[in-house]
């Protein structure tokens, strides 16, 4: 029947250590996550490979675009540390460039489809009623035909795909289930306590949304958003890899791996496709390590007072 | 023009009468609309509030008992209008706030507030105490940044909590304490009227003194008026002036405290008096009898004909299944609904 175990006169207890540091929520699930071992080892290794991609020209001085048909699938050398692909171009630049280019999609896209899923999933969960019917009827339609024949749909459809068209279409076609996500948790939290306290005071919906709302869902979001870029990252390389993503001769992994669809490298060549695939795998798994490790610090049911 | 004029006639009329009424609330109704099938067509009415009428003087506290799904908290939250009502009238300081618009109600909101029942889900667990009782004033936009503070740190040593607890979170206190941010978060408005929504069934019996005498106190400090909400008497019994007893939707009987504790006419009050667990020293000398009641509260989708109180009262009989009991003036201030009470 009572909820309320503490006694009244913590208060005094709490005199003693007046110089305790008061810490946020936020603050607190930064230190969780902080604790979480795994999820530091894949900040670690994910900052590694974005620094390789930011420092490329330094460590390299290979033109990653520049073919030389004299030196075609090289093996590894002192000058072409994994070789060189079929147009004889430097396969370790292009492991380097091509991560620039694949964590660049994964990163913009994730943030496209974030803002895309958080204003359509505000306007349903907030404003319910017949908006939310409308919204989550295209959600529907989007989440029936699968992501990613549409997205070769349109991807074929166009003549040419530029690196900001590909987010723009990738970015269209996933926002439904964030925006699900989204609207998911703004409904439980509409008829919270708190939230009918901030309408009694008179506070604007603006106030309710960025004040109230966002700062409550930020967990599920952020969660959500690092997982995406996982997958974006993978859907990068997928579709680079049939030959339906960025188009050649832009580096990126997914582009270096479609060389190995050719039998002679898949077989005496895996200096060519090992490091992209061990690229991509290792990205993924670090942002994924990142996610879970957030998961885990937003969770209340995890919260040690 | 004249229906406004003749509106206008009969306030003012009314105002000379009740110059100290601070709310007046007339004939009013909430219903749920409760949807089913494929279409979601409208199959049937819930009556959370059917047909209250009651008024507040300044100054006063009225308490509202009922059981869970009586509509008492229905009722507080249609006054403060965040649920609209279905049909009556709203009159809070002489103006008629029923049909108010939200952008009219936010004014009107400084005078009017409420406490929450659930201090665990009623404070925003990512606000700072500084940030959530500075909210109100934010919102209302009524004072610049240093008196703002000011403000904030006045009516947080009124509550009884302390300055360094400003920088701290929620999740930092306990229920109790936690209850007196929100006291704060209602009265850093200097409001007139506070509903209080079952602010001290969340706590320990031994911390609920604590908050029902501070509120007392601070009635008192700040010429507040009180809706109190809460569903046993005996809580009510400490605060109230004039007591209601809600059942269904709608008011079995609404008297002074002192009347009601006393001489209940209502035989769902006279139950409800009777479960209060007393410690009786004399055992054996002349024992109070318990009125047990027979099952549950009925649907309010769906309730009892006539009265809707017959189908557990103990002094039913026929007529109660074929009228309705209208609530009459029995004593002086003494409002009972029940066909005992009723002449013919």
């Amino acid at each position: 029947m009572h909820t309320v175990n503490e006694k009244e006169n913590q208060h005094d207890e709490l005199e003693i250590e007046t110089t305790r540091k008061h810490r946020s929520p936020l603050q607190l699930s930064l230190r969780r996550f902080l604790k979480n071992k795994l999820a530091i080892a894949g900040m670690i290794v994910l900052i590694i490979i974005i620094g390789s991609a930011v420092f490329a020209p330094l460590l390299t001085d290979h033109d990653p675009k520049e073919h030389n048909l004299l030196k075609v699938e090289q093996k590894p050398s002192k000058e072409h540390i994994l070789g060189t692909d079929s147009s004889g171009r430097d396969n370790f630049s292009r492991l380097l460039y091509g991560a620039r280019v694949s964590l660049t999609i994964g990163i913009s896209t994730m943030v496209f489809t974030v803002l895309l899923g958080m204003i359509f999933g505000t306007l349903s969960g907030y404003y319910g009623g017949k908006i939310d019917s409308i919204i989550m009827r295209i959600t529907d339609l989007f989440l029936a035909l699968p992501f990613l024949v549409l997205a070769l749909t349109i991807i074929a459809l166009l003549k040419k795909v530029t690196i900001g068209l590909f987010v723009v279409i990738i970015a269209v076609t996933s926002w439904p289930t964030l925006s699900r996500i989204i609207r998911g948790t703004f409904l439980s939290l509409r008829e919270q306590e708190f939230v009918l306290g901030a309408r009694a005071i008179g506070a604007s919906d603006f106030r309710i949304i960025f004040r109230h709302f966002l700062p409550n869902a930020i967990g599920p979001i952020i969660v959500n958003a690092t997982l995406l870029m996982a997958a974006m990252i993978i859907v990068e390389s997928g579709l680079s890899f049939i030959g339906m993503g960025i188009p050649q001769p832009t580096p990126t992994w997914g582009n270096m791996i479609s060389e190995a669809q050719g039998l002679r490298i898949l077989r005496y060549h895996p200096e060519a496709w090992i490091p992209p695939g061990l690229a991509i795998l290792l990205t993924v798994l670090s942002i994924n390590f990142i996610g879970d490790g957030l998961r885990d610090a937003f969770d209340p049911k995890s919260d040690r007072r | 023009m004249t229906m406004l004029t003749k509106q206008q006639e009969a306030l003012d009329e009314k105002r000379s009468i009740d110059e100290d009424v601070l709310v007046e609330v007339r004939n009013v109704k909430k219903y749920f609309s409760i949807k089913g099938g494929i279409l979601q067509k409208t199959v049937g009415q819930l009556k959370a509030v059917d047909d209250v009428s009651f008024t507040i003087r300044k100054g006063e506290t009225l308490g509202i008992v009922g059981e869970s799904g009586s509509g008492k908290s229905t009722l507080g939250r249609v006054l403060i209008r965040l649920l609209d009502s279905t049909a009556g009238q709203i009159i809070f300081n002489q103006t008629d706030i029923t049909n108010l618009r939200q952008r009219q109600i936010r004014p009107i909101r400084e005078d009017m507030q409420m406490v929450f029942q659930d201090p665990f889900a009623s404070l925003n667990s990512k606000m700072s105490i500084e940030q959530l009782i500075e909210e109100p004033l934010l919102v209302q936009g009524k004072l610049a940044k240093a008196a703002r503070k000011e403000k904030v740190l006045e009516v947080l040593e009124k509550v009884g909590l302390r300055k360094d607890d400003l920088q701290k979170y929620p999740h930092e206190f306990s229920g109790g304490q936690r209850q007196r941010i929100s006291i704060a978060r209602a009265l850093v408005l200097n409001p007139k009227f506070v509903i209080c929504d079952e602010p001290v069934s969340a706590l320990d019996v031994s911390i609920q003194a604590q908050v029902l005498n501070l509120m007392k106190d601070l009635q008192g400090d700040l010429g507040l008026t009180y809706l109190f909400i809460a569903h046993d008497l005996s809580v009510v019994k400490h605060i109230s002036d004039r007591v209601a007893v809600m059942y269904l939707g709608r008011f079995a009987e609404i008297a002074p405290k002192k009347q009601l504790y006393e001489k209940a006419l209502h035989p769902y009050t006279q139950a409800l008096l009777s479960s209060i667990p007393t410690i009786d020293l004399n055992v054996g000398n002349a024992k109070k009898e318990k009125i047990k009641l027979e099952g549950d509260l009925p649907s309010p989708a769906n309730p009892p004909s006539g009265c809707t109180f017959r189908t557990r009262c103990p002094k039913a009989h026929d007529r109660c299944a074929v009228d309705r009991p209208e609530l009459l003036e029995i004593e002086k201030d003494h409002f009972v609904a029940c066909h005992l009470y009723s002449e013919g």
